[in-house]
């Protein structure tokens, strides 16, 4: 799986242009026909061994993470910035970021701790108060390599420790990871897969995406929270790491369709593949956006846990993700097979 | 080697305070080609040794130290995070999402954690993130990691050395690595230039958590006169000026009661006479740094303090500018230079 690269490169909400890239070369090299549309979504159409074979099915996994973007240039030449997505404010201090397509390297710093007031450091320090700092003598030498609007993601080293991944973005490069998989194996029946944009900032692209699909049934392939830490009592989790992919049963955005999510269960107990159910109610997928396109799609979801979500730097269990990949791949077998309803 | 290169490698070591022998062993081979003798005390700190020309035998002591902050686990808990406690100051709110290399039994890697924004309470949503809402999270089981990192395991912060526009460049403990660098860049100098005086450059340890380095070694060399390199703030934005100090406008030059007005003085002579820029910086009592020890060593140490502009001061991101390194390493060494018996007597002369 290129989980490595995909975590690596920058596609902030809005400007996906890297993955998409880098995704559509892997596409020509498996030789599957690919085309895009108006907001940059990139739809992979997977043939079938057999052509009578044809469920109208779309599995969608976005491309966009959360990250920053430039709103102006300090006279300093320190750079204020918005934030794109949830990003998870409190962990933004003191890590080194990427801007605008140049990658240009900056810092987020802080006030140091020695020049504090009494109180200061019981605070947190929310984006209106942080800054990036590229070494720029003033404005004037700033604006030479970056901009106002120049989007800004973090500069993390996607590193594998045993079976655990860490890296940046892994919502939802690990998604992207494990769909690109599943269009590498063959099928019976065919679908169309979509790399999704700007899914972090309320599921944009899979809207337009699906309208054009008209699928009749939908996988979405996402990462979603982990809480599995000591002191949270196991009901609070949302999920954890290492115990196979995290079934959805709803969130904010969908309710999955029961017989849809009957299936998923079905092939994962039949197949004895690990997996467990997303124990949180909150946020929302792709899944929101598919559901309710048209005359209604069930749509189903199937997540990697992940801790730290949406922060510079998050961590998963790879063998979650290739049970994801084998839960997913059944599925598609499944509805060939015997169809959904 | 170049300065950029040094400054990489160094920052690139550990050096935990109390821990500081990767550091230590590394600025032993690098030093070791630039001087006369190398030696380590029983603290740790490393002494380079650079004999002088002249018979009056003068004894000067150069140092940076070349501890940095660090975590210290104190807790395995039963699904496998580590709680941990620091040595030296720390921002808890610079922490969540860190790197961190353990150097346990066996090297492992872990990445500071903190409970995810839906379980936060209301009332906790402005609130800055505590030391114990923290923990290291390395993924592994608490049985691998009784074995392979026990509690009292020292873990150093992890960044990459970052090169930004210009001649800025950001990482980990530069704080006081960035000292260590002018040391380095005023021993190269040194070796082109004829100096009077015994020259001793130490990597002092211990500097976070007291200055104990500086200490002992003040009194293993009982110097004639000693000079702490150390960095001090950088503008940034909401910064109160007087604070701080520019990047790129050269060293900072230190006054106040822990410096000695004329070695002060000459510092700032020196710059004006061989054009390397310099700024000042005054504290009104005993300075965060080694020269607060050696001012006060034996019966009395003249002390000088010279400091690299540095922003964002105990994170992992703190940034310098490699020229104030270079005029600062210039700077010692055209001063050392111009040292005599005369100026040293009349340190004593009040």
């Amino acid at each position: 799986m290129f989980l490595k690269e995909l975590s690596a490169m920058p596609g902030i909400s809005g400007d996906e242009t890297k993955v998409r890239n880098f995704i559509r070369e892997k596409l020509l090299e498996m030789g599957i026909k690919n085309f895009t549309d108006t907001m940059g979504n990139l739809f992979a159409v997977k043939e079938g061994q057999r052509k009578d074979k044809n469920p109208e099915l779309m599995i969608a996994a976005h491309m966009d993470e959360v990250g920053l973007m430039v709103s102006s240039v300090e006279k300093s030449g320190h750079l204020r910035f918005y934030k794109v997505g949830g990003v998870d404010e409190k962990s933004l201090i003191s890590k080194p970021v990427r801007i605008g397509t140049d990658g240009i390297r900056g810092v987020i710093g802080a006030k140091a701790v020695h020049l504090q007031k009494k109180g200061e450091r019981e605070k947190a320090l929310e984006v209106d108060n942080l800054y990036i700092d590229i070494g720029a003598k003033n404005k004037e030498d700033a604006e030479k390599v970056v901009k106002p609007g120049d989007f800004v993601s973090f500069d993390t080293e996607a590193e594998s420790w045993g079976s655990i991944f860490k890296g940046k973005a892994l919502d939802n490069r690990a998604g992207c990871a494990a769909l690109l998989e599943l269009l590498s194996r063959k099928f019976d029946c065919g679908f169309t897969a979509v790399f999704t944009v700007q899914e972090e900032v309320g599921m944009r692209g899979a809207k337009v995406a699906a309208y054009r699909i008209n699928p009749k049934v939908a996988l979405v392939i996402e990462t979603t929270t982990a809480a599995d830490f000591a002191e949270v009592k196991e009901h609070n989790e949302a999920t954890t790491l290492g115990k196979g992919p995290a079934l959805t049963i709803r969130d904010e955005s969908v309710i999955v369709h029961p017989q849809l999510l009957e299936r998923l269960i079905e092939v994962a107990e039949v197949e004895k593949i690990p997996y467990q159910f997303r124990r949180f109610l909150g946020n929302y997928t792709d899944a929101g956006a598919i559901s309710q396109s048209r005359s209604g799609v069930p749509t189903g979801v199937i997540s990697t846990p992940c801790r730290y979500l949406h922060a510079p730097a998050s961590l998963i269990n790879l063998n979650d993700l290739r049970h994801l990949v084998e839960i997913a791949g059944g599925f598609i077998r499944s509805v060939a097979g015997k169809g959904l309803f | 080697m170049d300065l950029h290169n040094f400054l990489q490698e160094i920052t690139q070591k550990d050096g935990v305070s109390g821990y500081e022998d990767t550091i230590g062993d590394y600025l032993a081979g690098a030093f070791a080609p630039l001087v006369d003798e190398v030696r380590k005390d029983n603290l740790g700190n490393r002494f380079f040794y650079k004999k002088g020309s002249g018979e009056d035998a003068l004894r000067v002591m150069l140092c940076a130290h070349m501890d940095e902050i660090g975590l210290i686990t104190t807790r395995i808990d039963e699904k496998g995070f580590l709680s941990f406690s620091s040595l030296g100051g720390f921002d808890p709110r610079t922490l969540p999402g860190q790197d961190v290399t353990l150097r346990g039994r066996e090297l492992t890697y872990g990445l500071i954690g903190f409970k995810p924004a839906h379980l936060w309470k209301e009332d906790e949503k402005g609130k800055a993130v505590k030391m114990e809402d923290l923990f290291i999270d390395t993924g592994l089981s608490p049985e691998i990691l009784r074995e392979r990192v026990p509690v009292g395991t020292v873990a150093a912060i992890k960044r990459n050395f970052l090169s930004l526009q210009g001649e800025c460049r950001a990482g980990k403990a530069l704080d006081d690595r960035a000292g260590l660098a002018v040391l380095w860049e005023c021993a190269r100098e040194l070796t082109r230039l004829r100096h009077n005086a015994e020259i001793f450059l130490v990597a002092t340890v211990q500097e976070e958590v007291g200055t104990r380095g500086a200490v002992v070694s003040t009194f293993g060399i009982a110097p004639d006169l000693g000079i702490a390199v150390d960095v001090c703030h950088g503008t940034f934005p909401g910064a109160a000026e007087h604070e701080v100090s520019s990047l790129g406008e050269g060293p900072v030059i230190a006054y106040g009661p822990n410096i000695h007005p004329q070695i002060a003085g000459k510092l700032q002579e020196t710059a004006r006479e061989y054009h390397l820029p310099c700024q000042k910086d005054f504290s009104t009592g005993p300075t965060g740094t080694d020269a607060r020890s050696i001012q006060v060593s034996l019966e009395g140490v003249p002390a000088g303090l010279l400091s690299i502009p540095l922003r964002y001061m105990h994170t992992s991101v703190e940034l310098v500018d490699l020229e104030d390194i270079k005029s600062g390493g210039r700077l010692l060494a055209y001063f050392i230079a111009g040292l005599n018996r005369s100026f040293v007597e009349g340190l004593s002369c009040f």
